[in-house]
């Protein structure tokens, strides 16, 4: 099983992102489950939602409290919220920001973790830029197939498709795959750096 | 097919699939995305012929859902939590007056305080009302539970609950097999009404009725009830074949063979139980779960039977029955005299409290250990509880409670729990 925990603010999509990333993945063939954490709807307010892929028939119902990844769509919680809290040492991080982890104070934190896995883009822009609304869930669903490569950009397009009118679909399909662009350029750079 | 949805949108898809006439709601919270689903089928004639009535109350929802199936209409509505206890009455007397109603009720908790999230309080409060009562563990079996409850309802003529976890199902996002019109057709018989009211040949129904044959009117109820008990698991063996998977029935075994310890539980937490007793198995222990899929008529047989080889049960239950404990710990243990020896009770999961595995594991483990309270509250802040007691000692004047406890506890935002 591969759990996804996404962190953002309520107005964001936290809640379709989970519910568009299972689609791309029941699309795939997999099983897959998301839920939000339930409260009372507020915009602003601190939002979770989760994703759970498998295989098989998922039956638990818990909150996700070990994640193999979190998507953060918002960085100012970083400062508000356990955000990262029981992030599997192998775990993926995805943060929504035009800035670097050094820059976000988080340098010394992700020492811990693998850093061919930790990414951000600067999904709002690109959402702005797109859709023309500080929107970024579907773009950081495109970030999170070019990073995990669990899924594919195609059937994170798909999933938008089901979810969105055609004409507002079509404008976050792209903010998806230029998010997507943007880290998949970030892991050949750093490969190359490696070989280099 | 096979479809990734909601699970509200799912059971919105199969009510619509069971052709009812007459759909009325309360469309203000509580209420579920069910009814707003089926408000849109209706209006786009995609659900025809069927009459979407917008009602000023929970109250009004059921007393025309009451006036409606009375006149012969197939009629459906759905609530939760406060709309349920507001429409109590009218719960009552269609079960008395022996309508085949069908009611999804998304569970969530009941005030004061105010509280949003899921338990099981609000069907539970509805249990003695009459009513068969069916509980879902997944979206696939919310579905198909109201499938079968159209066609339980009608033939007995009794209205039936479907009871699903309000959030954790209803706005859980997960694969459905949705079955097609002709499957749901051929399961399903045109409703044809046991009484109706007819203008050309009028009757009275819901009458006054005396001393004199009260009692007789519940005995028939209660053996109408008792009936079910054993039409339900032929017709869920029915559904099996005619949709290619279990769903419904009394009960469901996991892995009680050879279990010492079982596990008894409602709903979608039976998920995470198998996951935890899956776990629990790996490490030798011998564990299963009974899951109750239908709690009224309580089967009180089949529970007895999974049961009579376990050296203890836990019930874990998502209701507390203020000054008494666990209610269906109380059934559990209604069902045999004797044996299995212990029966814990574990207070669980109330107002949305999360039911984590780490949590079920120790007390499970605790229970095989002899050393379980026999009245268990699963992740009780017992420090909160005591500061709480602590101010109520220090002065009468210690103000309300909910409030109290919120100030201790602090901000909140930042717990994934």
């Amino acid at each position: 099983m591969f759990q996804i925990r996404i962190h953002g603010r309520g107005g964001q999509g936290v809640v379709t992102a989970a519910e568009m990333l299972s689609v791309a993945a029941f699309l795939e063939g997999r099983y897959a489950l998301a839920f939000p954490s339930f409260g009372s709807e507020r915009m602003g307010a601190p939002v979770v939602a989760y994703c759970r892929l498998d295989d098989r028939e998922i039956r638990l119902r818990e909150p996700i409290l070990a994640p193999d990844a979190v998507i953060i769509q918002d960085p100012t919680l970083l400062h508000q919220v356990d955000v990262f809290g029981g992030l599997l040492p192998r775990g993926y991080i995805l943060i929504n920001t035009s800035r670097t982890f050094g820059e976000l104070g988080l340098a010394e934190f992700v020492r811990g973790f693998s850093p061919e896995r930790l990414f951000t883009v600067p999904a709002t822009e690109i959402a702005m830029k797109r859709i023309g609304r500080p929107v970024p869930n579907a773009a950081l669903l495109g970030a999170f197939a070019a990073a995990t490569e669990l899924i594919s950009l195609e059937s994170v397009g798909k999933a938008v498709r089901e979810k969105f009118p055609a004409r507002i679909a079509e404008a976050n399909i792209l903010a998806a795959a230029d998010a997507y662009h943007h880290v998949r350029r970030e892991a050949q750079a750093r490969q190359h750096a490696q070989a280099d | 097919m096979l479809k990734q949805i909601e699970g509200s949108r799912a059971v919105a898809e199969a009510v619509a699939l069971c052709r009812p006439e007459v759909i009325c709601a309360y469309p203000i919270s509580p209420q579920t995305h069910i009814v707003e689903g089926l408000g849109e089928m209706v209006k786009t004639g995609e659900l025809a012929p069927c009459e979407f009535i917008n009602v000023e109350s929970e109250f009004a929802a059921m007393s025309v859902a009451i006036g409606s199936s009375a006149a012969g209409a197939r009629a459906y509505t759905a609530t939760a939590s406060q709309g349920l206890l507001f429409m109590a009455e009218a719960v009552f007397n269609a079960a008395g007056l022996g309508l085949p109603i069908v009611m999804t009720v998304a569970n969530r908790a009941i005030g004061a305080p105010i509280n949003i999230w899921n338990d099981h309080t609000d069907s539970m409060s509805q249990r003695d009302c009459g009513w068969i009562q069916l509980f879902a563990e997944t979206n696939q079996e919310a579905l198909d539970l109201h499938i079968q409850a159209f066609r339980l309802a009608e033939a007995l003529s009794l209205p039936v609950m479907v009871c699903m976890d309000g959030f954790i199902l209803t706005h859980a996002y997960e694969r459905v097999d949705m079955p097609s019109q002709e499957q749901v057709d051929a399961f399903l018989p045109p409703f044809n009404p046991r009484q109706v009211l007819d203008p050309a040949k009028p009757v009275s129904m819901g009458a006054m009725v005396g001393p004199e044959a009260f009692m007789e009117v519940r005995y028939l109820e209660h053996t109408r009830q008792m009936r079910a008990l054993e039409l339900i698991p032929g017709w869920a063996e029915e559904f099996h074949q005619a949709f290619g998977r279990n769903s419904g029935g009394l009960t469901r075994n996991y892995r009680t063979e050879d279990a010492e310890t079982i596990v008894v539980a409602l709903g979608s937490v039976v998920g995470t139980i198998k996951d935890t007793v899956d776990a629990m198995r790996e490490k030798g222990e011998r564990i299963g779960v009974l899951g109750i899929s239908c709690f009224r008529p309580w089967p009180a047989a089949a529970v007895r039977e999974a049961l009579k080889h376990a050296k203890r049960v836990v019930v874990v239950e998502k209701c507390l029955a203020v000054g008494v404990g666990g209610i269906v710990a109380a059934n559990v243990r209604a069902s045999f005299s004797g044996h299995p020896d212990v029966v814990y009770t574990v207070i669980a999961g109330l107002g949305g409290r999360s039911i984590t595995r780490d949590s079920l594991a120790r007390v499970f483990a605790s229970a095989g250990h002899g050393t379980l309270a026999p009245l268990t509250f699963l992740d009780l802040d017992h420090g909160l509880v005591e500061r709480a007691l602590a101010r109520e000692r220090l002065t009468p004047h210690s103000g309300p409670v909910a409030e109290g406890l919120l100030r201790d506890v602090g901000v909140v935002a930042a717990k994934i729990r």
